[in-house]
């Protein structure tokens, strides 16, 4: 996985610490993340101080960070989960990874600690093929091709602007799912990288991703906050709202987006019975966001992701506004993402704005 | 280490199709896992040649003349001199489910070394459910220490039944010609543990080498297309049925998975023959995708057979335009369908015995 064109400068890393005691989560991942810049967003919620240990080029940002240059903002949250998308606005890189802070490096089928971050970089940098499907997965990985009946035309692919992997251990289950089989666990390894199919919509995961800050920054954002949510991920559904809207942003702006490599390890935590009653609304509402999401079309005239967003936003607050209140404040969210999007996050590494 | 199961599963409902110019040699390796079964060997080329099948094994054989005298003037839709003869065996079997192999394909093992027992498989992928609808990035929820992810709708879980079960290979890859003559050294092996189905509205290349269908469902659909002698083009046979099947598939609201299980694919055909063959297809295949990306089968189209005639159509009137090779092809698609239906009356498929054997 040659790094060499891509330099670790054009690389933020973005942890959103729910955790006060970072101290074992950075150490696992020193190998990995020593190298970058990092910036750790502490959630608003959290009382204890921070604990970092050192030897890390990093930045932190707190509640008096967030409330500074934010500001009061009815609509958008930035705590639990989504303190992260503070650290993706005002992130000045091309590229952002980031990891949940209960996750360490997994190691691959031979035993070899994974470098998650080299992964989805090289996701990030070889083309997604979002128009037909190749059975032999990611045509651009080392042994591999397009398969005989993969038309030519479509060889060259298109920019990926999402890298979305997986986990072993405790798999993104929802609630549900992880009560009614306690000892379930992801212990498969699946070595593939593929292009999710345009127009194929999938549940995208906060827990480990990687993407193109400089094409999709502004669709990824705080938006459906579930009325409970809570501070295990099953008691949310923010990664899944979003992750549908990037999706229909990147289908409709010819991007691509790949799910697979790389896997990190999580580990255990939370009762799954104890957040069925949270996460019970979330599992109602996705019966209506997806298929609202199948549906959208997005006009010829929404050429950027801040055009899409917002005109994604209009038609969430008329389809599915109506239907329950969290939408609407959905909707409203959005607006008011691009609207901070356009102020603050725009312009990468040339455009320089002095971090805190 | 072999892993044959104690009770092979569907022996009653399933039998594998063999296209052979050769030989069937390759039958001894597999001896363990397909010998329950009942065999369709299509003799593809010189009808006057004997080929052995190994003893042991329950089958029928079928050569050109045998085609001919069966189907009469409709043998025409049957290609010659290309394993596209194979979906003659589809029409001629009795049973479910198919499972079709290429004669130079072998058992492979899995990464600690255990030999892989692709018919069970293909069987447990046709046997579970498909999710076309929704994207599961823990790829097959019905395996074994898989499920649905965070986010996956509840009301999309009980899945659709799986049309087809598309295998893969180890060793030489189904690649074209120019990349076979760009990378002749490549070899696959990546062993990649996954099942998954292909979403909805997305094409995929069928490779006929180790695959699975649920005749009964998609049955019709599997026509391999006018290839080899006489024709303009070769090595398009399975990517043309399996662009069929899935807008039709699609269509149905049925499943198409691919992944595992792998064979070990042992013989790279030589690329120059195959350039020849494939060059119309590579130039072809530019206008057929969107062909096949925009078709829309109407309302009306409730059975495979209606679906396939009306896909006929279409073909004739747009691909037509390409080449008159389209016309030819879509006659033929309907030749298809009307032999399909002589040898297969509606109701009868499930109760007549077994064909004999050569």
């Amino acid at each position: 996985m040659s790094q060499a064109s891509i330099k670790d400068i054009e690389i933020d890393i973005v942890i959103g610490a729910l955790h006060s005691d970072l101290t074992s989560f950075m150490n696992e991942w020193r190998p990995v993340f020593s190298r970058f810049h990092l910036i750790i967003v502490k959630d608003p919620n959290l009382k204890e101080e921070l604990q970092i240990p050192e030897g890390f080029n990093l930045d932190i940002f707190t509640k008096s960070d967030i409330d500074q240059v934010v500001g009061t903002s009815a609509a958008l949250h930035f705590s639990g989960y989504s303190c992260r998308y503070f650290g993706y606005l005002i992130s000045r890189k091309k590229y952002v990874i980031s990891i949940d802070d209960d996750c360490i490096p997994a190691r691959d089928n031979k035993g070899v600690l994974v470098d998650a971050v080299a992964q989805h970089i090289s996701n990030l940098t070889t083309p997604a093929t979002p128009f037909f499907f190749n059975t032999l997965y990611d045509p651009y990985r080392k042994g591999a091709d397009f398969v005989r009946g993969y038309p030519f035309s479509l060889r060259s692919g298109v920019t990926c602007a999402l890298s979305c992997g997986l986990w072993l251990n405790l798999a993104d289950h929802d609630a549900p799912t992880q009560a009614l089989k306690p000892m379930l666990r992801n212990s498969r390894y699946v070595d593939a990288v593929m292009t999710v199919p345009a127009r194929a919509l999938m549940p995208v995961s906060g827990i480990n991703i990687g993407f193109d800050r400089e094409v999709v920054g502004p669709a990824l954002f705080p938006g459906l906050r579930l009325a409970g949510e809570g501070k295990v991920r099953w008691e949310t559904v923010e990664d899944i709202w979003c992750g549908m809207c990037v999706k229909v942003v990147c289908d409709h702006l010819g991007l691509g987006v790949k799910s697979g490599l790389p896997y990190v390890w999580r580990k255990e935590g939370g009762d799954p019975i104890e957040s069925l009653r949270k996460e019970w609304e979330g599992v109602k509402l996705m019966e209506e966001v997806v298929p609202f999401f199948q549906s959208v079309r997005l006009p010829r005239s929404a050429v950027t992701a801040e055009e899409c967003v917002v005109e994604m936003a209009a038609t969430v607050k008329e389809r599915l506004g109506p239907l329950d209140p969290v939408f609407a404040r959905a909707a409203e969210a959005m607006v008011e993402w691009v609207k901070l999007w356009k102020i603050l996050g725009a312009g990468s590494s040339s455009t320089r704005v002095q971090e805190t | 280490m072999a892993s044959v199961p104690s009770k092979p599963l569907l022996t009653d409902e399933l039998d594998i199709v063999i296209p052979t110019i050769r030989n069937l040699d390759f039958l001894e390796m597999w001896r363990p896992y397909f010998q329950p079964y009942h065999l369709i060997i299509v003799q593809d080329g010189d009808p006057s040649r004997t080929i052995k099948v190994p003893d042991g094994f329950d089958y029928e054989l079928y050569n050109r003349d045998d085609i001919n005298r069966i189907l009469g003037p409709k043998a025409s839709c049957i290609s010659f001199k290309d394993s596209a003869c194979r979906c003659f065996g589809y029409m001629v079997s009795k049973k479910k489910y198919i499972f079709t192999i290429d004669d130079d394909c072998f058992v492979a093992k899995d990464p600690s070394g255990k030999e892989i027992n692709a018919l069970e498989q293909h069987i447990k992928n046709i046997l579970s459910p498909s999710s076309p609808f929704f994207f599961n990035t823990l790829y097959d929820p019905y395996r074994e220490g898989a499920d649905f992810v965070r986010g996956y709708p509840f009301s999309l879980r009980e899945g659709v039944p799986t049309a087809v079960s598309h295998g893969l290979w180890l060793n030489i890859p189904d690649y074209d010609a120019p990349t076979q003559l760009v990378k002749p050294r490549e070899r696959n092996t990546r062993y990649v543990d996954a099942v998954l189905t292909i979403p909805k509205g997305t094409l995929f290349p069928m490779c006929g080498m180790n695959l699975t269908f649920d005749r009964e469902l998609i049955g019709p659909a599997m026509y391999f297309g006018l290839m080899g002698d006489g024709q303009p083009i070769g090595r398009y046979d399975d990517m043309w049925a399996g662009w069929c099947t899935k807008v039709i598939c699609d269509h149905m609201g049925w499943g198409i998975k691919t992944g595992l299980p792998y064979i070990w694919h042992s013989k790279a055909s030589n690329p120059f023959v195959n350039l020849r063959k494939e060059y119309n297809g590579i130039f072809w295949q530019e206008e057929i995708i969107p062909f096949f990306q925009a078709a829309n089968l109407s309302k009306d189209c409730t059975t495979v057979q209606k679906c396939y005639i009306e896909l006929s159509k279409q073909v004739k009137e747009k691909l037509g335009k390409v080449d008159p090779y389209f016309v030819k092809l879509a006659d033929a698609m309907v030749t298809w369908i009307e032999a399909w239906d002589e040898l297969n009356p509606a109701g009868d498929s499930a109760k007549l015995p077994n064909g004999k054997a050569k």
